[in-house]
């Protein structure tokens, strides 16, 4: 992390900003992204949602599987096919089988699990039981 | 900062100026692959659908901006979050000799694959060497 102040001097929020940078790619507040897929969770009353970005994966190949309140994901990026003779410039990104496992806050039941993929990205709606749903206790009137 | 990335786990923030919205920019991940025919350019744009790409090739300057469709399930609140959303953009100066007319552009599964033809006069010839 060397800081030419010349190139910057003109702007001093360009130099912050990529301080700022330095820092993200430095400190390890977000985690270590050695996993894939990074996975998004959100959740609400009924249901709980694990949205994900998967480039390169046909649908197809993608297994979900939910066993209690564990959920994986799994399959394998495809390296691209390349023809003989091919010179590699830039490779950024990675392939390779992954599998990512998730705990959910409630076990799941089977048909209440959908997984939609757009635009290559995926998301599974987990819907909370009905045992699982805090009760309503009426009060009698004495 | 040098914008010369080469090994990256997950997307990487642009080194762009900010934008109006406050929204992040992300610099997609590529593979570039060289053949005698062209060139390859593969990025991974997830949550970006085939029309909302725009690719220009100015001054040997190629652009690639994407703009991303947001997922937000219904009703249901962000909890734990290891990705962020947002458009992409990257830029790529190139060696003059491709027709920018012959671009080809294909998105399949979140990868955005451009092929850039070599032009035909730069394409190279193999010259046969004739015995004496």
């Amino acid at each position: 992390m060397f800081y030419p102040t010349s190139s910057r001097r003109s702007d001093p929020f360009a130099h912050m900003r990529s301080m700022l940078l330095d820092f993200d790619r430095a400190t390890p507040a977000r985690p270590a992204l050695s996993v894939f897929p990074a996975v998004n969770v959100w959740q609400g009353e009924e249901a709980v949602a694990v949205t994900a970005e998967i480039a390169g994966v046909d649908p197809a190949d993608i297994d979900i599987s939910v066993k209690d309140a564990v959920l994986t994901v799994a399959g394998e990026r495809k390296v691209p096919e390349a023809s003989e003779g091919a010179r590699w410039h830039r490779n950024e990104r990675s392939f390779g089988k992954f599998s990512r496992t998730v705990r959910l806050p409630f076990a799941a039941s089977n048909n209440k699990v959908e997984a939609r993929m757009t635009h290559s990205v995926l998301r599974i709606v987990v819907g909370r039981p009905e045992e699982d749903k805090p009760r309503k206790i009426e009060i009698k009137a004495a | 900062m040098n914008n010369d990335v080469t090994q990256t786990a997950g997307k990487p923030a642009a080194d762009t100026p900010e934008t109006m919205t406050g929204a992040r920019v992300y610099r997609p991940l590529t593979d570039i692959m060289e053949t005698d025919e062209g060139v390859t350019l593969m990025l991974e744009v997830p949550g970006v659908a085939a029309d909302d790409v725009d690719v220009t090739l100015e001054k040997r300057v190629l652009t690639i901006r994407c703009k991303v469709h947001y997922t937000r399930p219904d009703k249901l609140q962000l909890a734990y979050a290891e990705y962020g959303e947002g458009d992409y953009e990257r830029a790529f100066t190139l060696s003059d000799d491709f027709d920018p007319d012959k671009i080809e552009a294909a998105m399949a599964n979140g990868v955005l694959t451009l092929t850039l033809p070599r032009a035909a006069e730069a394409q190279p010839r193999k010259i046969a060497v004739k015995g004496a």
